[in-house]
């Protein structure tokens, strides 16, 4: 019988040689991740089943990165609970701040996602790893606690949806686009239960950061999880990051996808996303005149490293529009290393911009740039409905990085490619 | 196991921002996060909701994040059981998870009005609009999620049934 490629990985992991969708298998994990939201409410359940250590302490994750540094003393309480927790089961890897990053740009970065894992988190956008060829999958933080203990968690085999890509993205697009572009073609439910494998040519030709972006937005789909296929690109990504022998599972040739999708990479604009869903997507050419009062570039979407070089490229020697804020927040720790020592915190300094230190903050309307009402943000993370950054009245329009830092010094939103001197 | 109450309505997409905003997720106390659960699309939701009430909804309830804290908040708020025409998948699995009953029924949720009266039969998987009179059949959950709810959980079920 053929499988999709998820569905090979679940069926190695369930112990099975095939598995159908719709079926519910229970499945061996390669990883658990939790962060300072998450994590607590797993503790408290975990500690229900009275067993006095996880399954595999190398193979647990906990992150304090979304209300970090602490933002308020309850904040801080929930931190220490899961820091405790971390001493207490002598859990590896735990990222305490200052080593930290926000958690779906820290694991690849630190080793932790092999091609093949199996991985679930207590946090909806663990689907970022599919980049690697892994399936990952957000979860709550029971399933969080259920797998701390037995290192096993229950999964409803999914259907399939294929993004056969072509040809290559042009100069100012990128992943983000792409993917935005695919959630206003299918919608936020359009991939739900399901798994978003990608395939094709043109798969080649993105980078790395463009796929775990890419794969980071399946869920904005309603997607379980989104793949891509351990071609060189990935696996010279792992060869520099992970210890593990990549193991790779390819689709069958006649592997069943419900529905396949042929995305022609070179057709692909500049493309916002509109309040209050990100399926609202229009391209840069349809926007209009939106003026904007904030832009908020980083995130688990959007902070690595390519894309603060890039919104450094287009801010270099400029400055951003009065009475706009801009709010630079790269990912991890690292990723902040090498942007200054490439001099990219300088250029956002001197354009006007604050630069955070890696939390999630501004993302989740949790702290380092909170919207009043009616203020209207561009942001390059990955959510936009009601409230997500602020007052119930503000908005919030998902772009990438290149058109946020365009953006940031039109003071509305801007097409990168009309900028003078690229 | 049976739910009984009265029905708020809600439309598509209802999403965990706005069931619990990221601004109460600073704690985990359960009654803490029901007193703000809706409060973003439906302030008068928590001075109404009676305990057994349900809420019904249109498609992908409950898309976003992962929190836990959502599924949690309505629970505690009183929630006997979410009708929607369907559900996001974290969303489902967590309210599986805490024991918080949810089925997926389009034709149900389109037949409910704000305020009727709405009874479920979660072991037949029959919704009845007491109000109207119509009757819907939803898909039965089956017997290990059955199991699961009335154990109160993924935890206690596991407790009981795995590491026994
Ligand atoms: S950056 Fe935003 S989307 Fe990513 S993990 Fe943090 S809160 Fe979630």
């Amino acid at each position: 019988m053929s499988m999709t490629m998820s569905q090979k990985i679940l069926a190695k992991h369930a112990k099975m040689g095939v598995v159908r969708p719709g079926q519910l298998v229970m499945a061996d994990l390669d990883l658990v991740l939790g962060n300072d939201i998450t994590a607590p409410v797993a503790i408290k359940e975990f500690a229900r089943f009275k067993v006095d250590k996880v399954f595999d302490k190398s193979k647990v994750v906990l992150v304090p990165d979304h209300f970090t540094p602490n933002k308020d003393i309850k904040a801080a309480e929930q931190c220490k609970r899961m820091r405790e927790f971390a001493s207490d089961y002598q859990i590896d890897n735990y990222f305490e701040v200052g080593r930290m990053g926000i958690e779906h740009a820290l694991l690849p970065e630190q080793g932790l996602v092999n091609a093949g894992d199996l991985i679930i988190g207590a946090d909806s956008h663990t689907c970022t790893y599919g980049a690697l060829g892994a399936f990952s999958t957000g979860t709550g933080s029971t399933d969080m606690a259920a797998a701390m203990a037995t290192g096993q968690l229950w999964f409803k085999v999914p259907q399939a949806l294929r993004f056969n890509l072509t040809g290559s993205l042009g100069t100012w697009v990128s992943g983000k686009d792409l993917i935005l572009h695919i959630i206003g073609l299918i919608g936020v439910d359009g991939a739900l239960y399901k798994s978003m494998e990608f395939t094709g040519d043109g798969v080649a030709s993105l980078s790395i950061d463009d796929r775990f972006t890419v794969c980071n937005m399946a869920i904005e789909a309603g997607a379980k999880n989104g793949i891509f296929p351990v071609d060189d690109v990935a696996k010279a990504y792992l060869a520099s990051h992970c210890k593990r022998e990549p193991v790779i599972y390819e689709p069958d040739a006649d592997a069943e996808y419900e529905q396949t999708y042929e995305i022609d990479l070179a057709s692909i604009r500049p493309t916002v996303a509109f309040p209050h869903l990100p399926e609202n997507a229009k391209t840069i050419d349809e926007v209009g005149d939106i003026a904007i009062d904030q832009v908020v570039i980083g995130s688990c979407t959007n902070g690595r490293l390519s894309d603060l070089r890039i919104a450094a490229h287009i801010l270099k020697g400029r400055t951003i529009a009065k009475g706009v804020r801009l709010i630079v927040f790269p990912a991890t720790q690292q990723i902040y290393l090498e942007a200054m020592e490439e001099g990219l915190l300088k250029i956002f300094v001197e354009a006007g911009a604050v630069v955070s230190t890696p939390t999630c903050g501004p993302c989740l309307g949790g702290h380092m740039g909170i919207l009043a009402a009616k203020e209207r943000a561009v942001s390059t993370t990955n959510r936009n409905f009601v409230g997500r950054m602020g007052h119930v009245e503000s908005e919030v329009y998902l772009a990438s990085p290149a058109v946020a830092a365009a953006s940031a010094l039109a003071g509305k939103i801007a097409n990168p490619e009309l900028l003078e001197d690229n | 196991m049976n739910a009984r109450g009265k029905a708020f309505r809600y439309g598509d997409n209802v999403d965990t921002d706005v069931i619990i905003p990221a601004r109460y997720l600073n704690t985990s106390v359960a009654a803490e996060l029901a007193a703000h659960c809706m409060e973003d699309i439906d302030p008068q939701f928590i001075k109404q909701v009676k305990p057994g009430d349900l809420i019904v909804a249109d498609k992908n309830f409950g898309c976003g994040s992962s929190r836990e804290h959502a599924p949690l908040a309505i629970k505690t708020a009183g929630v006997s059981c979410v009708i929607a025409a369907s559900f996001a998948r974290i969303f489902y699995r967590n309210s599986i998870n805490i024991g918080l009953p949810i089925l997926e029924c389009p034709e149900a949720a389109k037949g409910i009005s704000s305020q009727d009266m709405v009874e479920v039969d979660f072991s037949t998987g029959v919704i009845s609009n007491i109000t109207t009179g119509k009757q819907w059949q939803a898909e039965p959950f089956p017997a290990f999620i059955q199991k699961m709810i009335s154990s109160n959980g993924l935890i206690d079920y596991l407790r009981a049934e795995v590491l026994k």
